[in-house]
């Protein structure tokens, strides 16, 4: 103790600081920086749980690189992400922008638009599953019969069930990014719109030449965000393929999903450690272009 | 920006627009009627499928191929089917204590070293903070196989703290945490020094306090993210008694297959709590999303 009084008052500090970080630091170092180097480790290894550890170099690498299901879900993986993130960010800023100028029961309309965001993906899955059943059992088949449109195979063809899959992760982001595109459009300050106004300027070109590009840190900040999620879509695609995960013929299986499969069910664990490793790289690659590119402009 | 004001809606706007082009009013008004239409029309279709998931759950089998939205012989059967199988109260339990002890530890951890990151001067103080965000680019999935291997080498697997474990600190928490820390006043900190609180005394009745609502807006997400987690508690986790809800939720509707409206049931019974949480807290829990989002 009276080592403790004998410190300068910025002495105290550094200690009272490491004693602040001491848990927390044991924390990250174990759970996440040595987790992630062994990750890395792993991958150059050959490891089926059970029996040793070889050192095969970049073997994992090769064979993920020759191996054509790789490339189909590589494929996949960027569909989502194509697909998902303009799909989903135009939405929202359309309701966003829409309901920002409504005043009646605008607290209910925007709650309506969020309530999807509170669901687990797992039960939601399981529901627009049920409503892509062919009849007499999925309601949106049973639709299109009363309408008297012929019926559309979702889950079970190789080229709608990608997006079908899509879909509720979509409509479960929404309220989010609606909500945050609120956020940005009332931090636009009120006089930029009142001088374009006395200057005659159109609500199109209010829209581009104002809103938009003060919205920008918003956008950039979504479009990180939305894209982060796609790519490591997995929820919905393992809840709604149960019977045969990521298929019909691997047309909706995505990285993540190769990642657990190659680990837990074929136990190769240095294989689907080089599998984390790309899907790393992906993320890391996407999401720094993207920064790039939209902060350029 | 501050989230506070977003039920502030400046009037400026109708004033300039009835005053400048008063003769537009009657059209502008029909116009507005369509949008208000359109929106809310757009909102009732957003809810809809959790709306069906609650009408299928108290329809009987032969009403599930149905479409109409309010049963004609309603039933609560299926929900006591479900529940009488009993583990659907294990599972709730197992989500309910996992996602309320991560969310404790988040807030506890997370603020003490986004508090020690902003109000402490030491050495290294930069370093620490880049290698903590550095931890924000890793990817779950990528640590999932050393986790689970730490998991298997250590006992882990098959209890609480192996399906808690990963997500005891976030570096997001972290951020947010320190963001808001920046606006405490370095002076309120200093009057409590000279008032003999010690360092841990300043941070836990002084700051902490004054940061309230980016605690609550940081426990939100962290609750939520643990309630619905599903990849690592799927691997982690070997024994139906340890599952959380939406691992057995899964199970439970791999189970029942073409039993539509038993999946149903379950599927609300995992919905339903976050669900009546958000309409009671709705705008408290609109606003922590907000903050946490753009601060995060």
């Amino acid at each position: 103790m009276t080592l403790y009084k004998n410190l300068t008052i910025s002495q105290k500090q550094i200690v009272w600081a490491w004693c602040f970080l001491a848990v927390p630091a044991v924390f990250y170092v174990t759970i996440r920086f040595y987790p992630t180097a062994n990750a890395i480790l792993v991958s150059f290894q050959d490891w089926n749980l059970l029996g040793t550890r070889t050192w095969t170099g970049i073997d994992n690498y090769v064979k993920l690189f020759n191996d054509p299901v790789f490339w189909k879900v590589f494929k996949n993986t960027f569909l989502y992400l194509i697909i998902g993130t303009p799909v989903s960010l135009i939405i929202a800023f359309i309701v966003a922008y829409q309901i920002d100028k409504v005043r009646f029961m605008h607290g209910t309309i925007r709650a309506l638009y969020f309530i999807p965001f509170m669901t687990s993906a797992v039960a939601m899955a399981w529901v627009w599953r049920w409503f892509y059943q062919p009849v007499p059992v999925g309601v949106f088949n049973n639709f299109l019969a009363t309408l008297a449109i012929p019926q559309i195979e979702f889950l079970n063809s190789t080229t709608n069930a990608l997006p079908s899959i899509l879909a509720p992760a979509i409509w479960a982001g929404l309220g989010f990014q609606i909500i945050i595109f609120m956020a940005g459009l009332r931090s636009i300050p009120q006089t930029y719109y009142e001088a374009a106004r006395i200057d005659g300027v159109s609500p199109m070109a209010t829209l581009w030449e104002i809103t938009l590009p003060l919205l920008k840190p918003t956008i950039v900040f979504l479009v990180v965000f939305s894209s982060i999620g796609f790519l490591r879509i997995f929820d919905q695609v393992f809840n709604m393929t149960t019977n045969n995960p990521g298929g019909p013929l691997n047309s909706t299986k995505p990285l993540v999903l190769m990642i657990y499969d190659t680990a837990f069910n074929g136990f190769d664990m240095g294989y689907a450690a080089a599998q984390t490793v790309v899907l790393f790289l992906v993320l890391l690659v996407v999401s720094l272009l993207q920064l790039r590119i939209l902060r350029d402009r | 920006m501050s989230a506070t004001d977003l039920t502030i809606k400046p009037t400026s706007e109708a004033l300039l627009k009835t005053s400048g082009n008063a003769g537009v009013r009657p059209p502008r008004n029909y116009a507005q009627f369509i949008r208000w239409m359109l929106l809310f029309g757009g909102g009732i279709l957003m809810v809809m499928p959790i709306v069906y998931m609650l009408s299928t759950s108290f329809k009987f089998p032969f009403e599930v191929y149905n479409l109409k939205l309010i049963p004609e012989e309603p039933t609560l059967e299926n929900y006591q089917l479900v529940l009488e199988d009993g583990r659907f109260f294990n599972w709730f339990t197992n989500s309910l204590v996992i996602a309320v002890l991560t969310t404790v530890s988040n807030v506890f951890f997370d603020s003490m070293v986004g508090y020690a990151l902003c109000k402490f001067k030491f050495p290294g103080r930069y370093i620490v903070f880049i290698a903590i965000l550095s931890t924000l680019m890793i990817p779950t999935e990528m640590l999932v196989i050393p986790w689970y291997l730490m998991s298997t080498k250590l006992g882990w697997l098959d209890t609480y703290w192996g399906i808690m474990f990963p997500g005891m600190m976030t570096a997001f928490g972290v951020f947010l945490m320190k963001q808001f820390f920046e606006t405490v006043p370095d002076d309120f900190l200093e009057a409590a020094r000279i008032d003999g609180l010690n360092e841990f005394q300043i941070w836990w009745t002084v700051a902490m306090p004054l940061v309230k609502p980016a605690l609550a807006a940081l426990a939100i997400f962290v609750f939520l993210g643990n309630w619905t987690a599903f990849i690592w508690p799927l691997i982690v986790t070997n024994s139906q008694e340890l599952y959380t809800l939406p691992v057995g939720l899964t199970t439970f509707s791999v189970e029942q297959q073409v039993e539509w409206e038993l999946i149903m049931t379950g599927a609300a019974l995992s919905t339903l709590p976050t669900l009546v949480v958000f309409l009671i807290f709705q705008r408290f829990i609109i606003r922590g999303v907000v903050m946490a989002g753009l601060k995060g």
